[in-house]
């Protein structure tokens, strides 16, 4: 019964010895003598004596699992089909894009680096509408963040390290097709320093697009426990917006009020981003008409740009001032 | 076949939970822009046609019915209380049935009516405009509801699964590949709203009558038969 017994006491005899005869007796081995009956509780347990890693090892571990825990790795293998697919059918369009123009042998891809990342917005919004509840509405769900919280972790890791793994994951899905498309360019020996500079610009876009609807999102699944809920509210959020707007941007188009087209733009998080690619990053617009911003506008859609994802990396940090829901 | 304390459950648990704050934001956003695009604008037919058209029946509608359509057995069979449903002694065509029932019930009154009143906002239901995008989005309603609570009893992906034919089949491939058009509940949808609508009005499908109807009652009452087998032989899958 004392931590250091020897095999001499573990016969049968004094095995069953009760604890008070365990104490006057010299079981203690001379560890700690006169402690008398707390001895028994001591099964030998030992401290950790190992590195501690720290709160910075805690959030590049959650970082790196989260990240890929998005694209299923780590995870069955059933839970890797949906991201894998999505990944396919947003790269594989921009090989064909590719190949067709290195067929046609034409001096330009026939669509912009960041053109083809608005373009398959419905596809990203889909893949993002998985992968953040995933993130964050399970940790919920199965009641794991207070486990996360007992450790030197504290909110504000967690939360970086989730907000900047689903943004890292987003980026990849998007820029994926961009290198695809650059890598065919050079290979066509379309002109290098033109193209490098289009890939660069289509790179800043699809972090800015990273950003903002890893930010939105994040904070809708931080929400809710439910997964299916969490994935009806990201899709609502992301594509309502941009259909309407697109749509009434339609009809200002036709009803000649021109101006209107861009600060109706400001209102979704999709024509947010297509205005500042068209003016900031040398994308050609996707509004009806292929209109540009005013001056007076650009600046509001990068002022606006930058107050989204402040608010919402504030909202989701306030989310979690509380463990639980 | 109907079971009204299956109806009532369903019923309750589509519109107790935050559920309910989405199916009202997405009619009452529809309400706001057909009310400002009015006030901006005057009645005018093109653009009414194209908001319920574009917006109202391409986004509003598709999603509502795979809110409702998923809603009404996905979370069920996710949190696994679908057992305790499936032990009593009520026929599992029924339960779908009902389900079924409720889901379409939910999706129409959550999109018909508001597309109803948006047209009669924008345009005082000249040419049958508010009628015919209404009456479409009744059918489509319907149709979605089989094909989305379908979907809930197959796969654990429902909503994800029911969001990519909504959006990237039916809008995307849609738009880019014709014969796509062909497979489109929105599409058959449209047929009937182009029938009923006055013929200036500028709504077209790339379905015929016949084909739509004939498309949309199996895909509606095939939906529902094959749920309804799914769920007698369900395996509740374990947490991924």
């Amino acid at each position: 019964m004392s931590p250091d017994r020897t095999p001499a006491h573990a016969t049968p005899a004094h095995a069953p010895a009760p604890p008070g005869s365990a104490g006057s007796a010299p079981a203690g081995g001379g560890s700690r003598p006169g402690r008398g009956q707390d001895v028994i509780h001591n099964i030998g347990y030992r401290g950790y004596e190992g590195p501690r890693l720290g709160r910075s090892y805690a959030r590049r571990a959650l970082f790196s699992q989260t990240l890929r825990g998005a694209y299923g790795l780590g995870r069955s293998a059933k839970s890797k089909v949906l991201p894998m697919l999505l990944f396919a059918a947003v790269s594989v369009p921009a090989a064909i894009v590719v190949a067709v123009s290195v067929v046609a042998k034409s001096d330009d891809l026939p669509v912009g680096y960041s053109e083809y990342v608005l373009m398959m917005q419905p596809l990203i919004g889909i893949y993002l509408a998985a992968a953040a509840p995933q993130a964050f509405s399970l940790d919920l769900r199965f009641k794991t963040t207070p486990l996360y919280f007992s450790r030197p972790m504290e909110r504000g890791d967690y939360v970086v390290a989730k907000f900047a793994a689903l943004s890292a994951a987003l980026f990849v899905f998007t820029a994926a097709p961009v290198l695809i498309m650059y890598a065919g360019a050079l290979l066509a020996k379309l002109g290098f320093a033109e193209q490098s500079g289009a890939a660069a610009q289509g790179l800043v876009f699809c972090a800015l697009f990273a950003l903002l609807h890893a930010a939105i999102a994040a904070w809708i699944a931080a929400l809710t426990p439910r997964r299916g809920f969490g994935i009806a509210a990201i899709i609502v959020a992301v594509t309502v917006p941009f259909f309407l707007i697109t749509a009434l941007q339609g009809i200002a188009w036709t009803s000649d009020s021109k101006e209107a087209v861009g600060w109706l733009g400001v209102a979704s998080p999709g024509t947010l981003l297509d205005g500042i690619q068209s003016t900031f990053l040398g994308g050609s617009s996707q509004f009806p008409g292929g209109q540009d911003l005013t001056g007076a506008q650009g600046a509001v859609y990068l002022v606006v740009l930058a107050a989204l994802l402040v608010c919402f990396y504030a909202l989701l940090q306030r989310r979690y001032r509380k463990a639980g829901l | 076949m109907f079971n009204p304390t299956v109806a009532r459950l369903t019923y309750r648990a589509l519109l107790g939970r935050r559920r309910a704050l989405i199916l009202c934001a997405l009619p009452a956003l529809l309400l706001v822009v057909s009310a400002a695009v009015r006030a901006m604008n005057g009645a005018d037919d093109a653009v009414a046609s194209q908001l319920l058209g574009d917006f109202a029946l391409a986004t509003l509608v598709p999603l509502v019915g795979v809110i409702a359509g998923t809603g009404a057995i996905g979370p069920e069979i996710d949190d696994g209380s679908v057992v305790y449903l499936l032990s009593k002694p009520v026929p599992r065509p029924s339960v779908i049935l009902t389900k079924f029932l409720v889901a379409s019930g939910v999706t129409a009154v959550f999109s018909a009516v508001p597309v109803l009143v948006a047209g009669f906002v924008l345009n005082g239901n000249s040419q049958q405009i508010a009628v015919a995008y209404a009456l479409a989005a009744v059918v489509a309603s319907v149709a979605y509801s089989a094909l989305f609570l379908l979907l809930g009893t197959v796969s654990r992906h429902a909503v994800v699964i029911g969001l990519a034919y909504a959006l990237i089949w039916e809008a995307l491939i849609g738009s880019l590949v014709g014969g796509a058009k062909t497979l489109s509940v929105q599409q058959w949808a449209l047929a009937l709203a182009e029938k009923v609508a006055g013929s200036g009005a500028d709504i077209s499908s790339a379905v015929g009558l016949p084909t739509a109807v004939v498309l949309l009652v199996v895909v509606t009452v095939g939906g529902t038969l094959f749920a309804g087998q799914k769920l007698r032989t369900l395996t509740l899958a374990g947490e991924e």
